[in-house]
């Protein structure tokens, strides 16, 4: 059976993200969705629009939604896979529905464009939503032809996906399963990960980097202490700080973490038997195919990747053997 | 597990604590929905809760207690809104339920309009992004991360040239932004929004 779904890929997945968008598509007939693209969607405003105009914020979200709603043939449900825009879709759809004179406002100025929007027309989920809810993690269970025995992840989900919730669809605003349960389904070895819900700095690489930097650090240092081999994640956002600025946060801290970012749609492609050059794999600044090399996943090296390694020390592999103790030489970077 | 769009419902207006005229009253009207603003208990979850809260010049719970002070000035000068990464940790922490990130936003647009800021790179930062959803309809990171830099950050624009290559040769990033089709109708939309916001 497949799912339609009217398909909003935001800006970041046209660019910083294409390789969630390349994993997304390839996946999606193996897993029975099927993507319908909003015609000439615009930008969510991401969290900078709201900052200057908030009545212009949710016109501009509320042209996409007008859009969708008119797009909708045999389905009301939205998808979107960036964290941000997802909140943004459903903030927009939330507060219109709650606040008569926003909703006034807001179609008033739909009308300067010709559009209408009825709240509550289309229903905003993301793709992890849909995945572990509609389709369920048995159903992804059965197509696994490749389980990632002896991977350890660290399920990243950043804020944006579990909070603030207004349709509760996690069963944790701070520590959520989802992400959890669907990589272990595809037989990767999940660690606990007490930071999963921390922020990655957010626009903060751009306005104040000691501050992004540190928030990086946190995150990277967690996952390192539990040995994880990569993190998983769902947000480009997260993806891009974590994974782009973790060579400048490690300048600036003096460290030589080397934690890959992936997206979990590479990592269920991988599971399907996907080839990792059609799931984007190797487009990452933080190398994954050393990780992957664990479970006889050979990432093809291209020429830039071969360049990116010469120039950058490579990290020791931590040894197996011997208890997981704390590394020292990080101690007088305590968390909290 | 909690329904809490039915608590928030079911709650009383925290617009009746606030008296008329004053910087809480205005923050409160500025804030789409019911910011319960006026219920804040001064418990500083908020605070703790922030992952950027030591480099804020006030954590949240200050700001709220300053704005109750009808400190108009200091609290749209304080650099904590702009410091804010819209984590929702403190919303969804909050005993009272005031809609932290929410307000957070609303002081950031009241501060712009006023231009009552020390620090501009975080309001330019914004100014740019919208400049170019305004022109093309869509975010262009290119223009936005040499734009910013150029202006903000001019001495450590070559090291960050790398990255911005190895964004290019990773086709992570394009060297044109993407208009979409429709773009007079967007930027009707929103020059027809900006009207009724400055008509409120």
């Amino acid at each position: 059976m497949t799912t339609k779904l009217l398909f909003y890929p935001g800006c970041s997945l046209q660019r910083t993200a294409r390789p969630y968008l390349d994993s997304l598509v390839a996946i999606s007939p193996l897993i029975g969705i099927e993507l319908e693209e909003i015609q000439d969607w615009n930008c969510c405003g991401a969290t900078e629009y709201i900052a200057i105009h908030h009545l212009a914020s949710h016109a501009l979200v509320g042209r996409n939604l007008a859009l969708a709603a008119q797009q909708s043939n045999g389905t009301h449900t939205v998808m979107a896979a960036c964290s941000a825009c997802y909140l943004n879709l459903a903030k927009t759809d939330s507060y219109m529905q709650v606040n008569a004179q926003l909703n006034r406002q807001v179609n008033d100025a739909l009308q300067a464009g010709g559009l209408h929007y009825q709240p509550g027309t289309v229903r905003i989920r993301h793709l992890l939503d849909i995945i572990v809810n509609d389709i369920g993690i048995e159903e992804i269970r059965t197509q696994v032809v490749r389980p990632l025995k002896g991977l350890r992840i660290a399920p990243y989900y950043g804020c944006m996906i579990a909070r603030p919730d207004r349709d509760n669809r996690w069963d944790n605003v701070e520590h959520p399963l989802a992400l959890d349960k669907l990589m272990k389904a595809i037989g990767a070895e999940v660690i606990d990960f007490p930071l999963k819900t921390h922020c990655c700095g957010g626009h903060m690489t751009q306005i104040n980097m000691p501050t992004a930097y540190e928030l990086i650090r946190r995150l990277v240092y967690g996952a390192a202490q539990y040995h994880a081999d990569l993190m998983v994640t769902l947000c480009p956002m997260c993806q891009l700080n974590l994974d782009a600025y973790q060579s400048e946060m490690n300048r600036h801290f003096h460290t030589s973490y080397h934690m890959p970012i992936l997206y979990f749609t590479q990592l269920l492609g991988l599971a399907f038997g996907l080839e990792p050059e059609v799931l984007g794999l190797g487009k990452e600044f933080v190398n994954a195919s050393q990780a992957l090399s664990r479970i006889g996943i050979e990432v093809p090296a291209t020429e830039l990747e071969l360049e990116m390694v010469e120039n950058k020390p490579a990290r020791k592999k931590k040894e197996k053997a011997g208890l997981p103790m704390p590394q020292m030489r990080h101690s007088e970077e305590e968390d909290e | 597990m909690d329904d809490q769009s039915l608590r928030v419902q079911n709650a009383s207006p925290s617009t009746s604590v606030s008296p008329p005229g004053s910087f809480l009253q205005e923050v409160i009207e500025a804030t789409p929905g019911d910011s319960r603003l006026g219920m804040c208990i001064q418990c500083g979850t908020c605070g703790g809760s922030c992952p950027s809260a030591a480099d804020m010049n006030h954590t949240p719970r200050q700001i709220f207690a300053m704005i109750r002070a009808d400190l108009r000035e200091e609290v749209l000068r304080s650099n904590t809104p702009w410091y804010c990464v819209s984590c929702y940790f403190c919303t969804v922490r909050c005993p009272q339920e005031v809609h932290i990130t929410d307000v957070m936003y609303t002081l950031k647009s009241m501060a712009i309009r006023e231009k009552r800021y020390d620090d501009s790179t975080a309001p330019d930062f914004s100014q740019t992004f919208i400049g170019y959803i305004e022109s093309y309809g869509r975010s262009y990171e290119l223009g936005l991360a040499t734009r910013h830099n150029l202006r903000h950050r001019p001495l450590q624009l070559p090291s960050m040239v790398p990255l911005g290559l190895g964004m290019l040769a990773r086709r992570r990033m394009d060297f044109a932004p993407q208009r979409i089709e429709k773009i007079e109708q967007l930027q009707a939309i929103l020059a027809r929004a900006i009207e009724l916001e400055v008509g409120v």
